[in-house]
């Protein structure tokens, strides 16, 4: 049996005075993603039809290369944003959202150096 | 996780059927959703035929009928009968309105007639308001101010900012955006909701108010705010045709501007 009152419920632990910077940075993303992934189809066009010297050719000019970078660290901050609000909206349970959200923060963060480290790897051998 | 499925103990029965006269040629159906907590048996969908020739034109005055005439049982909320307490926010076919304002004639044939969605439920048509009144209180929903009141006039306005607050203090505080929304649904323990957040935003821009940071300080929470993924429910189903939905994005406007302006 617990006594508290409505409004003790609804004030809680208070507000978390964060949430902006996570808002924000989802639709700057967004928006930062919208040109790179048009980028992203020529790049994927010409994977299909080029040989591979010519690809790694054409990625390790340095435009391409900077395209390449911004699109990977772009994709997995905005996915990770997003995923961690997903889970936030329909996992009630504390201690499973706090572990639900980490796993995934630590896989993205992991999917991006493993993407990140790809690319130099393939440019270096050009 | 969230909760998708109704427990056994609300899962909807059959209830009574109560038939219009033989003799009435304008028979609409009304199908009502009837619980009473003295009972130990779920809730159920009661049946009335109503005589249309002889009941007023709004699903307001086809409830006060059943009351009145066929059911003294049914209970609900009504007060002022014309869009202005609040009071009479309920379900109907699909969507939440103020019943005193909906004309029975706005919907094609049977009319069915639940409580707000997602809230828990008193008796009947009544839902428990006590957490969504308590968050309301939480926002602080009065004038803050730190210069002391002018000793021989009231806090001036002009006819500009007043006009900032149309579209905000028509609010009546029924409930039927917030429980509109899916995100109150889910999160509504920590989430304001949409009515509470149109009320956060309405001192936030008055311009009397002199604690605007504070105010916005307390909304800067990923639950308390950030739980508004622009869905629209709440705009698309306030009866009084205001947008909870605008008011939150311009909250976020001004939180982004404090930060990056």
């Amino acid at each position: 049996m617990h006594y508290r009152s409505p409004l003790a419920n609804v004030r809680g632990l208070g507000s978390a005075k964060t949430g902006t910077s996570h808002w924000w940075m989802q639709r700057v993303t967004a928006f930062v993603l919208i040109p790179l992934s048009f980028w992203l189809i020529i790049f994927l066009d010409l994977s299909l039809k080029a040989p591979i010297q010519e690809i790694v050719a054409w990625l390790a000019m340095p435009l391409n290369t900077i395209a390449i970078v911004a699109w990977v660290v772009a994709v997995f901050y905005h996915s990770a944003l997003g995923l961690q609000v997903v889970i936030e909206d329909y996992v009630a349970a504390e201690g499973i959202k706090i572990i639900a959200v980490w796993t995934v923060n630590l896989v993205f963060i992991f999917l991006a150096l493993a993407a990140l480290i790809a690319v130099f790897r393939i440019i270096s051998i050009g | 996780m969230a909760e998708f499925t109704l427990p056994k103990n609300s899962t909807l029965i059959k209830g009574n059927t109560y038939k219009a006269s033989e003799a009435a040629t304008n028979v609409r159906r009304f199908e009502v959703y009837r619980w009473d907590p003295e009972t130990q048996e779920n809730p159920r969908i009661d049946i009335y035929e109503l005589d249309m020739d002889d009941c007023g034109p709004m699903v307001l005055d086809a409830i006060l009928k059943i009351k009145n005439d066929i059911d003294t049982s049914l209970t609900f909320r009504r007060s002022c009968r014309e869009g202005v307490c609040g009071s009479c926010a309920m379900n109907v076919n699909g969507k939440n309105t103020l019943v005193c304002t909906k004309a029975i004639d706005a919907y094609p044939d049977t009319i069915k007639i639940f409580p707000l969605p997602h809230m828990a439920v008193v008796k009947d048509l009544v839902p428990d308001m006590t957490h969504f009144y308590a968050q309301y209180a939480s926002i602080k929903p009065w004038i803050e101010t730190q210069t002391p009141a002018p000793s021989d006039t009231e806090r001036l306005q002009s006819k500009e900012d007043r006009e900032v607050l149309d579209g905000l203090y028509e609010c009546v505080l029924c409930a039927c955006c917030s429980t509109s929304c899916p995100s109150y649904w889910w999160n509504g323990e920590r989430y304001l909701g949409p009515a509470v957040l149109l009320q956060a935003y309405r001192w936030l821009v008055d311009s009397r108010d002199e604690n605007t940071g504070e105010r916005l300080d307390e909304l800067e929470d990923p639950f308390k705010l950030y739980r508004c993924h622009t869905i629209m429910n709440c705009t698309d189903t306030c009866p009084k045709g205001l947008n909870p939905a605008k008011a939150i994005a311009e909250t976020k406007k001004l939180l982004v501007q404090r930060k990056l302006g």
